[in-house]
């Protein structure tokens, strides 16, 4: 099981500031071993966070993002003291959800 | 909710079922995608392919896109790119690479309520144009800037 996410919420404005800091490999398949063999792909490919059970971003990731995957967005409403979740699922099926309250 | 059941399907062959209906040309590409990973859009070897496989066979370039990116990255491994939207109703944000084996990088669904901005770090295999395309109101919108890279981020 990969580690917990680390996710930052700030409600600032009527907005809730959403930084997130994934813990994945991100494997692009184009890699080879020591042995040079290839290794295979192994990366996140959906991510969504919702607020409330309402979708607040949703995003289709291919190889090319970094390992350790970073992501900043923004929505409008949640307060402090709410909580959002985060999911994402891997190529492999691999998956992991976490929730955060924002400050 | 439904997104557990996307999960499910997706651990439950739902990759494979894609792979099926879209080489038997039953799933348009701009129509799956919103539903599921758009797998012939990742997939694209290069810039073209992957715009058509977005549905995004013409665009329009527009200064209303904002991308913040470095001129020059040190390590490909690790490039942050942040995108913002001026364009009234976008849908979609997406981050494509054009040099990289693997032209599309990224595609955030943009939820009303949701501002039209995001930020992520992604690879560069070597210099390339870096390109946010935004869907909006059906119309596709794009703009480039170019990355220098001096150490590669694929293959290393």
């Amino acid at each position: 099981m990969s580690d917990p996410m680390r996710i930052r919420a700030v409600a600032k404005d009527g907005a809730v500031n959403v930084k997130i800091l994934m813990s994945h490999e991100m494997e692009t398949g184009q890699r080879k071993d020591a042995a040079g063999k290839p290794i295979p792909a192994h990366f996140i490919q959906q991510v969504s966070a919702t607020w409330q059970g309402k979708v607040v971003l949703s995003a289709h990731w291919g190889t090319a993002i970094a390992k350790n995957p970073f992501l900043e967005f923004n929505f409008k409403g949640g307060k402090k003291g709410e909580k959002i979740q985060v999911s994402w699922t891997d190529n492999k099926g691999e998956k992991r959800t976490d929730e955060a309250t924002i400050n | 909710m439904d997104q557990t059941r996307r999960n499910a399907l997706k651990a439950g062959g739902g990759a494979s079922l894609y792979a099926l209906l879209a080489a038997a040309g039953v799933l348009r590409p701009d129509t799956a995608l919103a539903a599921d990973w758009n797998q012939k859009a990742f997939e694209a070897k290069n810039l073209k392919d992957a715009f058509d496989a977005l549905g995004a066979g013409s665009r329009i370039d527009s200064a209303d896109i904002v991308m913040t990116a470095p001129e020059i990255a040190e390590n490909g491994a690790v490039v942050p790119v942040g995108a913002v939207s001026k364009i009234p109703g976008t849908e979609s944000i997406a981050i494509l690479i054009a040099k990289n084996p693997t032209s599309l990088a990224a595609n955030f669904d943009i939820p009303s309520g949701t501002e039209p901005a995001v930020s992520t770090r992604v690879k560069l295999a070597e210099t390339s144009d870096v390109y946010v395309l935004v869907k909006a109101q059906g119309k596709y919108y794009v703009t480039k800037k170019e990355i220098k890279v001096t150490i590669g981020g694929c293959g290393g």
